[in-house]
C-alpha cells in the first residue's frame, strides 16, 4: 500500500538531523534504512508529517576496533555487521544476529541504529546489544550522551531516546573469545522470532530474550544461575522468570515461556561448547 | 523426432524473464481513472451513513460513489452470478458489486472513489467515513450451524443447501453392521488464501464510439467473464471484449466473477473513461475468495483383514457470505473421491452448505478434491493402526483392481475411472523414497529417545481432471458445459496458428500446444504460434481450471490437427494426381504408400489451399479447421507421495526433510512442465499442512491478512523434491492424457499430516489439526506426556 | 539516479516508493508488486549492486544511486546467465515473482559465488513463489553458480 503524504528533509550531518528534529518536534521521524518505519507507514499505522532522511550519513556507517571495545556507527547496515571481520573476531554474536534479520534484501537496507531506536521487542538486535553489554551513544541539542543498553529499552517501541535525539554509535565490549549463542525460533526463515535468545558468556554472562515481554529484556534469573555455576538445564528453567510474554497467533504466553527455556538451554549448551573450543585453542 | 514427450524449454520464458511480459497493472492507458475501494471494516452491519465529502474535496478526485449511488445509477442488470445452483431450493442471497444497506463480510465494497492516480485513489478511499450499526456476526462454521446469529438479515437460517450422494443406503447400512473394524474421524479443512503472486487487477477501456468496451482482467476465465459481464451489467455481450494478459498465477482464485470487474466495466462504460484497480495483498484477504473451509466426518467400515466394506462421509461447508461462481459446488467436486483409490463396496456422502459472515469460499487448487483425498488418506492411516498393519499394507489390500491395471472401472461413487495401475506406482514411490531405510532410522531415533523424531507419511491419491463432460456437469446442475474449442490454421507460408479457448496463467500452454501440433502436422514446433486469452482472437472457450487444459483443450487441438491433415490429404491427392486412400502422411509430407521419394510437404498443400488455383471440386480454400471437444468422461490421474518430517518434540517445530512423488498423469506431452506442476502443487499442499490458514476472530475480522502473518512458505522452508512417474494412458481421450495441475496439492497435505502423526504415534497422538503449527504440536506432545507419562 | 545505466531525474512526491517510480514514472514494469509488507520480494531490484525491496525504499532515498532492474540484466548478446539458467531449469511458471527472484539470485551469487543448496534456499528466503515449489529455482541458481556466472 501507500504511505500518507509527508515532507522529506535530507540531513547531511547528525547535527542537521537533530536540528530538524528540534524544529519539527513530535511530527518528525528519522529515516535511516527505512525498514522498520516504511512498512508501518505503508499500512498507515504511522503517518509522520516530516521524515528526516539520515541515510546519507555514510560517515556514521562503520565498525571500528577501538581497543577495549568495538564501535559500530548507528547507520551501519545489517549486512555490514554480518560480514565485518572486526565483529567476527571481537563480538561474533552481533554478526550472527545480524545475519538472521529479515532476509538479504532487508539486511542490505536496514541499519543497527534504526532497529535499536525502533525498540521492537520482537526484533533481534536489541537482544544482541543487551547480551553484549553495549553502550549506546545518542546526540541531541545539548550534545551527546551514553546510554547503557540495559537502560535503553523502556517499553513497547519506547526507548530512552528523546524525540530530538539521534543514535550515533554503539560501543561493544570485546568478548575475548568467550562463548556465545544466538537461538531464534520462527516458522519461516524471514519471520520475526516467536522467541529468541542471545547469549554471551564471559566474566558477566548475559542472556537476553526476544519477544518475551513488552520490551527487549535480559533473563536475569538465568544469568544469576549461570554465574552461580548452574547447569544449562537448571539455568534455563528460570529463563522466563519475570517475563510477561505477549500472545499472538503463533504463541500464547505459556508456550513462549516454554520456548524461552528451550532456546536458552540450547543456547547455553552451544555457548559453553564455543567457550571450550576457544579455550582449547588458547592452550595449544 | 517426436516433440510429444520431450522436455522442451518454454517459449513463454524469455518475455517473463526480461520483464517484457505485461500483466494488467503494467498496461497504462491515457485518461485512466484509478478506483479506490472503501471496504467494510466489520463483518456484519447495516450501513448507517457514509460521508464522502472529505474524499470528494481532495485534489485529483473525480467522483465518489456509494453502493446506493450505484444502485440509483442503474448500473446493474443482475446480481453477480452463481453458476452452480446445486439444489433447486438452495439459498442464494443477491450479491451486488457493492453493498447498499447491509454488509456481510469484512472487505465487502461499500463505496468506490475514482481519482487520477494510484496514490490519490488510496488517499481518497481512506477519507471516506462509514458509520456502521453492527449486527451479530457469524464468524465461523460452528456459529453458522448453531444459528444464534444469522449471516443475512434477509434469511431465516444460515443453512444454504443439503446435497446427498448415497447410491445404496441399505448396502451402506449393512456394511457398517457387518464390520469387524470401524474408524470415525473428523477433520477441519481450514480456510486458505490462494495468494497467487500477482494480486488481481482490472482495467476497463471504453471505445469512444459505439459503446464497445474492453476489459483487461487478471483472470483465468476471460470467456466466462465475458458472458457474465453481459449478464451483470446488461451491456450487450457482442460489445464486450475480455483480455487476460499475462496472468501471474491463479490457483482458482482468478476463476471468479468479481465485484471489482463489474465496477470497472460499468463505470468505464457509463463515464466513457478507462477505469482501473489493482488489489493490494492485504486487501485481497477480503476481496478475493478463499479456499477450503470444511468440517469433515468420515467413517470407514472394514472386515477383520482391513478390507474396506463401506465409507460414509458428511461435510459441513462454509460458503462464506455469498454464493460466488461455483461456491456451492466445490464440495461436490470432492464428493466422488472420498473412496480414493480403494475398492469400497458401499458409499454415502452428504453435504450441508452454510452461510457465514466471512469472505466467500470458492475454488482453490484442487477444489474439493484435496479435501476428499485428505479425509480418506488420513482415515486409511487410522484404519491401518486399528487393524495393526502398516500404512502401505492397508493400501495394498484395498487398491481398486487389486493394484493391477484396469480400465473403465465403475467405482462406489458411480463414476467410471478411466484407467489405473496403483500397485507398481506405490512400489516405485517406496523404492525411490528408501522407505525401509527411513523406517530403520525412525526406529533408531525412537530407541534412542532423541528429541527430534522422524515421521514418514504416505498418500496414495486419485483425482478427477479434465472438467468436464457437459452432460455430467448438467447432471450436477452446473450452469455451463465442459467442452473446449480449438482452431488450427496453416498460413500461406506454412506456419501454423493455433487458437486455444484454454487460457494459461503459468502452465506453459504455448509450449505444450506447439508440441502437439508439431507432432500432428510433422512440422517444427517453432513454426507454431499459439493465440489465446483474448475473446476477440479466441471467441469460443471455457478457460482454465480443474486441470482441464490438456485433457480437453489440448485434445481439441490434436483433433483439429487431424482434420487439417484430412483436408490437406484431399488437396494433396488432387495435386499429386493420386488416390486419397493411397496417400500416407509422414513427417509432415504426403506420399503414395511405398514411394516416399515423391512427396508433397503439408506446407506446399497449405500454399495451394491459400491460392486456391487448383483445388478439387467442393473443397473450400485455406487449411483451417476447428474442433469443439466435449470429453466422454473425466480423467483420473493418481500417484503416491511420501513425506518425511522431523518433529522437534521440545519445541513442536516440524521440518519437512524429504518428499518423494511418483505421479501418473497418463501420457506426458512435456515432462519438464509436468514436473514443475507437481513441485508447485506439492508445496501448496504442504503449506496447508504446516503454515497456512486464515485466522478470524469472534467478530469475523481477519487477524492475518498480509503475507507477514499469512505464512506462504519460501525456499528456505521446503526441501528439494524427488519425482518420478508411471504412465497409464487415459481412455477418455485419444491422446491418453489426464492432467497434473492439481495433483501435487491433492496428495501432499495428507502425506505431511500422516508423517507428523506417524512421528508422534509413540506419544499416542493419532491426529492433529492443520496447520500443524509448532504451538499445536507442542501442546499435543505436552498433553500426551501429562496423560501417559511420556513416549513409550 | 542511474537506472539500468541511464541517468534519470524527476521531481516526485516525497512519499513515492522506488517501485512506483520505476513502474509508473519510468515505465519499467518488469519490477512487480506482490505484497504490501516487504514479504514477497517480487519488487526486488539492485541498488548499487545489492538486492533491495523497492517497495520499502523511497525513490528519494536512492537519489544518486545506481539502480538495476530486470530490464537491465539481459544484453544484446542475450539473456543474463541467471535468466538463462531459470529458463533451462524451468525455474518459472507464471513469471510474476521471476524478475524479483532473478535479481535476488544474482545478488546472492555476488555475495556467495559457490553456495550450497541450503545457502541458496536461505538466500532466497525473502522471495515468495507460488508456482514452482522452489525446486527448479534452486536448481537454476546452483546451475548458474556452477556455470561460473
Amino acid at each position: 500500500m501507500i504511505p500518507a503524504p509527508f515532507d522529506l528533509v535530507t540531513a547531511d550531518s547528525a547535527e542537521a538531523a537533530v536540528a530538524a528534529l528540534v524544529e519539527h518536534g513530535d511530527d518528525a521521524k528519522l529515516l535511516a534504512g527505512g525498514h522498520s518505519l516504511l512498512p508501518l507507514m505503508k499500512l498507515r499505522l504511522a503517518a509522520p508529517a516530516v521524515l528526516v532522511d539520515i541515510g546519507r550519513l555514510r560517515d556514521r556507517s562503520f565498525v571500528r576496533d577501538d581497543g577495549a571495545h568495538v564501535t559500530v556507527g548507528a547507520l551501519t547496515r545489517h549486512r555490514d555487521l554480518e560480514t565485518s571481520p572486526v565483529l567476527a573476531e571481537h563480538a561474533p554474536l552481533l554478526a550472527a544476529v545480524a545475519a538472521q534479520i529479515g532476509d538479504p534484501a532487508v539486511r542490505h537496507r536496514g541499519t543497527i541504529g534504526g532497529s535499536l531506536a525502533h525498540g521492537d521487542p520482537a526484533s533481534d538486535l536489541p537482544a544482541a546489544v543487551l547480551a553484549l553489554g553495549a553502550v549506546l551513544v545518542a546526540v541531541g541539542p545539548g550534545g551527546s550522551r551514553e546510554i547503557p543498553a540495559e537502560d535503553f529499552f523502556h517499553g513497547f517501541m519506547d526507548t530512552a531516546l528523546h524525540a530530538d535525539e539521534m543514535l550515533t554509535e554503539i560501543r561493544i565490549p570485546k568478548t575475548a573469545g568467550a562463548g556465545w549463542s544466538f537461538q531464534k525460533f520462527n516458522r519461516r526463515a524471514q519471520d520475526w522470532a516467536i522467541v529468541g535468545a542471545a547469549i554471551q558468556l564471559g566474566p558477566t554472562p548475559r542472556v537476553a530474550l526476544i519477544n518475551m515481554d513488552m520490551q527487549p529484556l535480559r533473563a536475569s534469573a538465568t544469568e544469576s544461575a549461570v554465574a552461580g555455576g548452574a547447569s544449562p538445564a537448571e539455568a534455563a528453567a528460570v529463563a522466563a522468570e519475570g517475563c510477561s510474554p505477549p500472545e499472538d497467533l503463533n504463541a500464547d504466553a505459556a508456550y513462549r515461556r516454554h520456548l524461552a527455556q528451550v532456546m536458552v538451554r540450547r543456547g547455553l549448551v552451544e555457548a559453553a561448547g564455543r567457550s571450550a573450543a576457544s579455550g582449547q585453542s588458547t592452550v595449544t | 523426432m517426436s516433440a510429444i514427450g520431450t522436455p522442451m524449454k518454454r517459449r513463454e520464458d524469455p518475455r517473463l524473464l526480461t520483464g517484457e511480459a505485461k500483466y494488467v497493472d503494467d498496461i497504462q492507458v491515457p485518461g485512466q481513472l484509478w478506483m479506490g475501494m472503501v471496504r467494510a471494516t466489520v463483518a456484519h452491519a447495516t450501513i448507517a451513513a457514509i460521508d464522502t465529502s472529505a474524499a470528494e474535496a481532495m485534489d485529483g478526485v473525480f467522483a465518489v460513489y456509494t453502493g446506493a449511488d450505484l444502485q440509483e445509477m442503474g448500473l446493474w442488470g443482475a446480481p453477480l452470478p452463481c453458476a452452480w445452483v446445486v439444489t433447486p431450493d438452495m439459498a442464494n442471497p443477491a450479491h451486488y458489486p457493492t453493498a447498499v444497506d447491509e454488509v456481510h463480510h469484512l472487505g465487502e465494497i461499500v463505496a468506490v472513489v475514482l481519482a487520477d492516480s494510484r496514490y490519490r485513489a488510496a488517499d481518497a478511499a481512506e477519507a471516506v467515513v462509514v458509520d456502521y450499526a453492527e449486527l451479530a456476526a457469524v464468524p465461523n462454521l460452528d456459529a453458522a450451524m448453531a444459528g444464534a446469529a444469522v449471516a443475512h438479515s434477509s434469511l431465516s437460517t444460515n443453512h444454504a443447501y443439503h446435497w446427498p450422494l448415497v447410491p445404496d443406503p441399505d448396502a451402506l447400512e449393512a456394511a457398517f453392521a457387518n464390520a469387524a473394524h470401524t474408524v470415525t474421524a473428523e477433520f477441519v479443512q481450514q480456510r486458505l488464501i490462494p495468494a497467487a503472486m500477482e494480486p488481481r487487477g482490472v482495467l476497463a477501456v471504453p471505445s469512444p464510439y459505439g459503446g464497445d468496451i474492453t476489459l483487461y482482467s487478471s483472470t483465468q476465465v476471460p470467456h466466462i467473464l465475458k458472458v457474465m459481464v453481459a449478464a451483470t451489467t446488461g451491456i450487450s455481450e457482442a460489445k464486450i471484449r475480455v483480455v487476460a494478459p499475462s496472468v501471474g498465477g491463479g490457483f482458482g482464485a482468478k476463476l471468479n466473477i468479481n465485484p471489482d470487474e463489474m465496477l470497472a466495466v460499468a463505470l468505464a462504460h457509463r463515464l466513457g473513461r478507462p477505469v482501473r484497480w489493482t488489489e493490494s495483498r492485504t486487501e485481497a484477504a477480503g476481496s478475493t475468495h478463499q479456499g477450503r473451509g470444511q468440517h469433515q466426518r468420515i467413517e470407514l467400515a472394514a472386515d477383520a483383514g482391513g478390507k474396506l466394506l463401506g465409507c460414509r462421509v458428511h461435510i459441513d461447508a462454509d460458503m462464506g457470505a455469498y454464493m460466488m461462481l461455483i461456491t456451492p459446488g466445490v464440495p461436490l467436486l470432492g464428493s466422488f473421491l472420498y473412496t480414493g483409490v480403494y475398492d469400497v463396496p458401499a458409499f454415502g456422502f452428504t453435504c450441508d452448505g452454510w452461510f457465514t459472515n466471512l469472505t466467500p469460499t470458492d475454488a482453490y487448487r484442487g477444489a474439493g478434491r484435496p479435501e476428499a483425498s485428505y479425509a480418506i488418506e488420513r482415515a486409511m492411516d487410522l484404519l491401518a493402526a486399528e487393524v495393526g498393519v502398516g500404512p502401505d499394507e492397508i493400501r495394498r489390500r484395498n487398491f481398486l483392481g487389486g493394484g493391477d491395471r484396469f480400465e473403465n472401472l465403475t467405482v462406489a461413487s458411480t463414476l467410471v475411472f478411466d484407467s489405473g495401475h496403483y500397485g507398481p506406482n506405490l512400489d516405485r514411490a517406496l523404492e525411490l523414497a528408501d522407505y525401509d531405510g527411513l523406517r530403520a532410522e525412525q526406529q533408531r531415533r525412537r530407541a534412542a529417545g532423541e528429541p527430534v523424531q522422524l515421521g514418514i507419511g504416505l498418500c496414495t491419491y486419485v483425482e478427477i481432471c479434465g472438467l468436464a463432460p457437459s452432460r455430467a456437469l448438467g447432471g450436477l446442475n452446473y450452469g455451463a458445459g465442459g467442452w473446449e474449442h480449438a482452431v488450427v490454421r496453416m498460413l500461406p507460408t506454412g506456419k501454423v496458428e493455433v487458437v486455444s479457448g484454454s487460457t494459461p496463467h503459468g502452465q506453459g500452454h504455448e509450449t505444450t500446444w506447439s508440441q502437439i501440433v508439431a507432432d500432428k502436422l510433422g512440422i517444427d514446433p517453432a513454426d507454431v504460434t499459439v493465440l489465446h486469452s483474448d475473446t476477440a482472437i479466441s471467441p469460443l472457450g471455457l478457460d482454465t481450471y480443474g486441470s482441464r487444459s490438456l485433457a480437453v483443450g489440448g485434445v481439441a487441438i490434436s483433433m483439429a490437427c487431424d482434420k487439417v491433415v484430412d483436408k490437406a490429404k484431399v488437396i494433396a491427392a488432387h495435386l499429386m494426381e493420386a488416390n486419397v486412400d493411397d496417400l500416407v502422411f509422414e513427417n509432415g509430407a504426403f506420399s503414395v504408400a511405398g514411394t516416399p521419394a515423391a512427396s508433397t510437404p503439408i506446407q506446399a498443400v497449405a500454399f495451394a489451399a491459400f491460392t486456391a488455383h487448383n483445388l478439387p471440386d467442393g473443397v473450400e480454400p485455406n487449411l483451417q479447421e476447428q474442433v469443439t471437444f466435449d470429453p466422454p468422461n473425466f480423467a483420473f490421474p493418481f500417484g503416491t507421495h511420501v513425506a518425511v518430517v522431523e518433529v522437534d518434540t521440545e519445541t513442536g517445530g516440524v521440518r519437512l526433510v524429504g518428499y518423494t512423488a511418483v505421479d501418473d498423469c497418463g501420457t506426458q506431452i512435456n515432462p519438464l512442465i509436468v514436473e514443475g506442476q507437481v513441485h508447485g502443487g506439492i508445496v501448496q499442499g504442504v503449506a496447508q499442512a504446516l503454515w497456512e490458514g486464515v485466522h478470524y476472530d469472534e467478530d469475523g475480522i481477519i487477524k492475518n491478512p498480509s503475507l507477514m502473518d499469512y505464512l506462504v512458505p519460501s525456499a528456505a522452508e521446503v526441501p528439494s523434491i524427488r519425482t518420478d512417474s508411471t504412465v497409464t494412458p487415459s481412455t477418455s481421450n485419444p491422446l491418453g492424457v489426464k492432467g497434473v495441475g492439481e495433483a501435487g496439492t491433492i496428495g501432499s497435505a495428507a502425506a505431511v499430516m500422516n508423517a507428523i502423526c506417524d512421528a508422534l504415534s509413540p506419544f499416542g497422538i493419532a491426529d492433529l489439526p492443520m496447520p500443524a503449527s509448532p504451538q499445536t504440536v507442542w501442546r499435543a506432545v505436552e498433553s500426551a506426556r501429562a496423560t501417559t507419562g511420556g513416549a513409550s | 539516479m542511474t537506472v539500468n545505466g541511464q541517468p534519470r531525474a524527476a521531481e516526485v512526491e516525497p512519499r513515492t516508493l522506488l517501485v512506483h517510480y520505476l513502474r509508473d514514472s519510468l515505465g519499467l514494469t518488469g519490477t512487480n508488486i506482490g505484497c504490501d509488507t516487504s514479504s514477497c520480494g517480487a519488487c526486488t531490484v539492485h541498488v548499487d549492486g545489492e538486492a533491495v525491496k523497492s517497495c520499502t525504499v523511497l525513490a528519494a532515498q536512492v537519489a544518486g544511486a545506481e539502480v538495476t532492474t530486470i530490464e537491465g540484466l539481459a544484453t544484446a548478446d542475450g539473456l543474463h546467465p541467471m535468466q538463462q539458467a531459470f529458463m533451462d531449469c524451468h525455474g518459472l511458471q507464471c513469471g510474476f515473482c521471476t524478475p524479483g527472484m532473478v535479481m535476488a539470485a544474482t545478488s546472492l551469487l555476488r555475495e556467495h559465488p559457490n553456495p550450497t543448496e541450503d545457502e541458496v534456499r536461505l538466500g532466497l528466503e525473502g522471495n515468495l513463489c507460488r508456482c514452482t515449489g522452489y525446486h527448479n529455482i534452486v536448481k537454476a541458481v546452483l546451475a548458474c553458480a556452477g556455470g561460473g556466472a
